[in-house]
């Protein structure tokens, strides 16, 4: 059966559609139908580990009495963290990981410096429509960009995932967020999903997917997408989930993959609320310290001085990302005092940074290229900061203390307002500027 | 065998309790022993000392909101902590809650109905909470019977080494 699509029982009375979270629990359980509120045990089509992790789940693995992961093929373990390792403690975690990869001959291994999972997945074609994915990282939502059922699980549930090839789900409601209008010049989808999160709170979508559609999302590229997708989880949400189009399917063709048909929801799907977000209206937006869901337009806290600005991570970290903040900084310098932190989200986005002029452009703005890997994004190394000191970035979290001291300030913005306030040293409206 | 009534005494929290403060990121890879010490140092550095075995937290919205870490919920059971009732629950901390056999049910109203160190009886099956200090009752979410199966057993990890073995 393709994914999404269920034969109907046409008695004229009983005609039931699901929406694209019911579509991937119903086809991974090999169910006809299932219905928001129950509870199903599913088949996991791809299981994520990163190094934070792994090493832990391999070890528990073992100590339950299972010698091997059910399917290595579907298993993919990403060292992209503590990366290069900045202790000898993060270091032997990651020759554990690598002894472990070997014994359980699993394949899909990402060594340090070759990005962050949730780039590398998509980038590297792992990543297929209506799959349901399961990862030891909250922002495994990422992958319903493609309309796969990507969602953060915790070290236990990933040895039951990986000893037996299944997980049990509890079906979720799904919000539908119709979004409406074009973007104007200067504003991007990291502010749109930085509005939803202030519209509609931290836990806006606790237990519920998030379905993304309307007009406005037609012709959205992957890029925006994947950002949109990755911060679903910033409201609570289980998937953040996008159908798969002509979008979809040229990213996948373009990743070495041989494309997909389209993955849509039922046209009788239900809803347990539909909003609309108008977006030709939208400014540009700022999550303010400590909580992501604390959002301003970017206008009415300009002039609030910055001592980092940190662009890259899973939300941010892409090519469409640093060529926006490289329009913005080419020619000129970051303001005295203001350290610009870059980390690629990937090396594949390196190299094209590098092909593109990108890199050159943001080196001589006075940037630090940092390896491709999280970054200082959730304060484990490099660019952490000093109490009283503030931090805008591309990222997707602001909670007191996570890039180093409790009494710093973190700010989430677009890759072209960071740009902008790296510029000034002081927080910026990009429009300000052209 | 867990059982689906619990009673013990509260610890009151407010809202978004995250998982950096149930589990600093400081301790992340130490071992429970000393993570466990650290439970909620920042909001309430007595917590660690001063928890019994058999107490309760109840809570306001979004509890264990932020990461992934299961250790958040591992932290708490190791310190004897019975149940969490929360206005709402992190999707992830609930999932590894019963994941390592820690109850934890989603209560709409239970915040503003206790105090510190009130009473208080859970019926996790029936989806009962009771201030059995000053006798207020309020409905809850039942845990459904999924859930309570795999804390019965206690845990994912249980629920694992009975198929293994079996």
């Amino acid at each position: 059966m393709v994914a999404g699509v269920w034969e109907r029982v046409e008695d004229g009375f009983d005609t039931v559609g699901m929406n694209l979270a019911e579509s991937i629990l119903a086809r991974a359980s090999g169910r006809d139908q299932v219905a928001a509120g129950e509870f199903v045990m599913a088949e996991i089509d791809l299981a994520l580990l990163h190094d934070i992790f792994a090493a832990q789940v391999f070890d528990l693995l073992g100590e339950v009495g299972v010698n091997g992961v059910s399917d290595p093929d579907r298993t993919v373990v990403v060292i992209d963290h503590l990366v290069p390792a900045p202790s000898t403690a993060a270091a032997a975690i990651h020759q554990r990981i690598r002894e472990h990869v070997s014994r359980l001959d699993i394949t899909a291994f990402y060594d340090a410096g070759q990005g962050i999972c949730h780039q590398l997945l998509p980038e590297q074609g792992h990543i297929r429509p209506g799959d349901l994915i399961v990862g030891t990282d909250s922002h495994t939502t990422t992958y319903g960009a493609f309309g796969a059922g990507g969602t953060g699980i915790g070290t236990s549930d990933m040895v039951y995932a990986l000893a037996t090839g299944n997980l049990w789900f509890r079906v979720p409601e799904t919000i539908r967020f119709e979004m409406t209008g074009e973007l104007t010049t200067g504003v991007s989808w990291k502010d749109v999903i930085l509005h939803l999160t202030g519209r509609f709170g931290a836990d806006g979508a606790q237990y519920r997917a998030i379905e993304f559609t309307g007009s406005a999302v037609t012709d959205t590229d992957m890029s925006s997408r994947l950002t949109v997708a990755n911060m679903a989880l910033e409201m609570g949400a289980k998937f953040g989930l996008f159908a798969a189009d002509e979008v979809t399917d040229a990213y996948l063709r373009d990743h070495g993959g041989s494309g997909c048909d389209p993955f849509k929801p039922d046209v009788d799907a239900t809803y347990e609320a539909v909003h609309e977000v108008p977006l030709s209206e939208l400014q540009p937006q700022i999550s303010l310290p400590h909580e992501v869901d604390r959002v301003s337009p970017v206008g009415e806290v300009e002039g609030i001085t910055i001592n980092q600005a940190f662009i890259g991570s899973c939300t941010n970290g892409r090519i469409e990302d640093l060529l926006v903040a490289a329009e913005i900084l080419d020619g000129h310098h970051v303001a005295p005092g203001v350290r610009l932190l870059v980390a690629p989200a990937s090396r594949t986005v390196l190299g094209e940074a590098l092909d593109t002029g990108v890199v050159a452009s943001l080196v001589e703005a006075g940037a630090s290229i940092l390896a491709p890997g999280c970054g200082p994004c959730f304060g484990g190394h490099g660019g952490l900061l000093a109490p009283g000191e503030r931090c805008i970035g591309t990222h997707n979290r602001n909670f007191i203390g996570r890039m180093g001291s409790a009494e710093a300030e973190i700010f989430l913005a677009s890759p072209a307002t960071v740009a902008a306030s790296a510029l000034t040293g002081k927080i910026t409206d990009p429009r300000e500027l052209s | 065998m867990a059982s689906d009534v619990l009673r013990g005494r509260t610890w009151r929290l407010g809202h978004d309790v995250s998982t950096d403060v149930l589990s600093p990121g400081a301790y992340a890879v130490d071992p429970v022993e000393i993570r466990k010490l650290h439970v909620l140092e920042s909001i309430i550095p007595e917590f660690a000392s001063e928890v019994e075995v058999g107490d309760i937290i109840v809570a306001g919205r979004n509890f264990g909101c932020g990461s992934s870490r299961e250790t958040a919920a591992e932290n708490l059971k190791a310190l004897g902590v019975a149940c969490v009732v929360a206005e709402s629950l992190s999707r992830l901390f609930m999932r590894n809650a019963i994941a390592v056999g820690l109850p934890a049910l989603i209560c709409t109203g239970a915040h503003i109905a206790f105090d510190d160190g009130d009473d208080i009886l859970v019926d996790l099956a029936a989806g009962r909470v009771i201030n059995t200090t000053n006798g207020v009752e309020i409905p809850a979410d039942p845990l459904p019977e999924e859930m309570r199966r795999i804390l019965a057993s206690g845990g994912i990890l249980a629920v694992l080494r009975n198929q293994v073995e079996a």
